[in-house]
């Protein structure tokens, strides 16, 4: 393994350490976790005997190290509402999340890709001016209002598709087109100014100059090039899909992560919150080194940087 | 006899030939602006639906808030006994749809101008620090930048406010300061080639201090970089204002919201279409204009930015 990616392990590991603060500290913003945690209609001898059996009352830094041995453990306490492990409850939802959010990636690949490389391939042409308006739509339109105005028309009007719950691929279908949508917009803007400007450069030239003509030099010489800016975006947008399926799943009734941590805050559920935020944000972080160790397979010279 | 004192034209002359340099330079950014018709287009979206929310109580003669339960979920066109038109029907409370829209747009615009100062003021300062400095303090801010980077926003954001409760000020701190990482990295990137610069080498080598060569000399350079980055930006937090409004985590009723019309709607979607898709159009056409106006301000002031 190069010193690249030691460094950018050391890197994920620290920014992991700030998530975990952060999710700690979440509990302790309103001054006393104690009076967050409890029902509003709990005595004062209640809120003093809870706080010593939480250990509210030793120094900060002391709370935080038992968080952080809890949170490597998996161990975020006890599920206010179901009376579950909080982890385990999220860990249970954790599947439902990867699924919608790789389905949408997987929708806005295959619709952004080659909508890009049409659009820079033939620069000005309509097509390449109905994927850009198209695009700009999708990138200011609210998730959540794409997502009713789908529920209006496929499944009200004309009953085509399932309006909530999980199971069979028509219930994944909505969803996943309402999460992706946004994604689908940047990659496709991203991948065409990308091409733009490898097909600009003077290998592409030199190429076509060799006689290298048509497809090849859009496969072969300029989308690996293209594809560097594209794989970092694809990473960011993984974890704009994670945060996304908040939305989406509350809409669509989807059994994830989002949707629990969404009735689990309005039930002051805040282990499960804790448990969630640092979940998704771990899987987010973990993507993201993946896609820098493929990032040195498709620009060599990171490696030596 | 006194001489007679200058005209206030021959004095208005003399200022506009001292400023002419910098107002051509202005100008002819204007003009390039103004030819590019998608981003004058996006810039008058945006001036109506700012001009609608100042003017809200005088644009329209329903009062957004007034309930009439008599005359409840009408459709689009529908008059009351008075003869006074619905023209986007009512809601499940016989609110005027088109009076709450557009009293909507307030608290849209209002978390949009608050959020994006302080995101971009925090942005400023630490893009400006961390490129100019360098070392240890670029370190400690760019790890800072990635750690925030690698949270699902919208879920941090709806478990601060969650505990905190729901309020404006809230609302408009909690996206101010989680937005600032893209200010920074602009702005920092800026600063990296500035401070190369011969100008600013001549202020260090006439013994300028550094605060002085920031502020004078590097800010004004970075601030056209910083303008195209809050232009969009303020699109992200106007759909970030409306979410949490959709998910009840934003102002709180009776004060209308897109995103709060939007979450009514969905429930009576199977018999009141209007009450989702009008208020959802509101926020599309508002973040749509706001976008292609940041989009030709980019193009226009600097080609090679990518945000």
């Amino acid at each position: 393994m190069s010193a690249y990616l030691l460094r950018r392990l050391a890197q994920s590991l620290l920014v992991l350490l700030g998530v975990s603060f952060v999710v700690f500290f979440i509990l302790h913003l309103t001054g006393d976790p104690a009076l967050v945690l409890l029902s509003p209609d709990a005595t004062a001898q209640d809120i003093q005997e809870f706080r010593e059996t939480m250990g509210f009352n030793d120094p900060f830094l002391v709370q935080y190290g038992r968080f952080l041995g809890g949170a490597l453990r998996g161990d975020f306490g006890r599920s206010v509402r179901h009376d579950e492990p909080a982890f385990a409850l999220v860990a249970e939802r954790l599947p439902a999340t990867l699924e919608l959010a790789g389905a949408a990636l997987l929708i806005a690949l295959a619709l952004a890709i080659p909508a890009g490389i049409v659009s820079a391939v033939r620069r000005n042409s309509a097509v390449d001016y109905v994927s850009t308006v198209l695009a700009l739509l999708g990138q200011s339109m609210p998730t959540f209002w794409l997502g009713i105005m789908l529920i209006l028309v496929f499944s009200v009007w004309l009953h085509l598709l399932p309006s909530s719950g999980r199971g069979t691929l028509e219930h994944l279908i909505l969803p996943a087109v309402t999460l992706g949508l946004f994604t689908t917009a940047r990659i496709t803007r991203l991948t065409r100014s990308g091409m733009l400007e490898v097909l600009n450069q003077d290998y592409i030239r030199t190429a076509r100059a060799k006689g290298v003509a048509g497809p090849p030099v859009v496969w072969k010489h300029a989308l690996k090039n293209a594809a560097i800016p594209i794989v970092t975006i694809v990473g960011i947008e993984l974890g704009t899909l994670l945060g996304g399926s908040v939305i989406t799943e509350t809409i669509f009734a989807w059994p994830g992560v989002g949707r629990l941590s969404v009735q689990a805050i309005y039930n002051r559920d805040y282990p499960v919150v804790q448990a969630a935020v640092f979940l998704l944000s771990t899987t987010f972080v973990l993507v993201n080194l993946v896609v820098d160790m493929l990032y040195t397979y498709l620009d060599p010279r990171i490696r030596f940087r | 006899m006194t001489p007679p004192a200058p005209s206030a034209g021959a004095r208005a002359l003399a200022l506009e030939a001292h400023a002419s340099p910098v107002r051509r330079e202005w100008l002819a950014f204007l003009r390039r602006l103004a030819r590019r018709r998608t981003a004058l287009f996006g810039l008058c979206v945006v001036a109506v639906v700012f001009v609608l929310a100042v003017g809200a109580p005088w644009v329209t003669a329903w009062d957004p808030t007034e309930q009439d339960i008599g005359s409840r979920l009408r459709a689009p066109g529908a008059a009351d006994e008075a003869g006074r038109v619905h023209l986007l029907g009512t809601d499940h409370l016989g609110r005027d749809l088109l009076a709450r829209i557009i009293f909507g747009a307030r608290p849209a615009l209002m978390v949009g101008f608050a959020a994006v100062a302080i995101s971009g003021l925090l942005g400023l300062v630490l893009g400006l620090v961390s490129g100019y400095f360098g070392g240890r303090v670029d370190d400690v801010f760019m790890r800072l930048a990635d750690i925030q980077l690698a949270f699902p926003f919208i879920l941090l954001a709806i478990a601060v406010i969650g505990v905190l409760g729901p309020s404006l000020p809230v609302i408009i701190v909690v996206i101010g300061v989680s937005s600032w990482v893209v200010y920074a990295r602009v702005v920092r990137s800026e600063v990296l080639s500035i401070r190369e610069r011969e100008f600013v080498q001549a202020a260090h080598a006439l013994g300028l201090r550094d605060g002085r060569i920031l502020v004078r000399h590097v800010l004004p350079n970075t601030l056209t970089p910083w303008l195209v980055v809050a232009t969009l930006d303020m699109a992200r937090v106007i759909v970030i204002e409306s979410a949490l409004s959709f998910l009840g985590l934003g102002v709180q009723p009776p004060t209308p919201t897109w995103g709060g019309m939007l979450a009514d709607g969905r429930v009576y979607i199977s018999t009141a279409w209007w009450l989702a898709t009008f208020p959802g159009l509101a926020i599309l056409v508002t973040v749509l204009g706001i976008n292609l106006f940041g989009d030709g301000l980019r193009d226009t002031l600097d080609p090679r930015l990518k945000v």
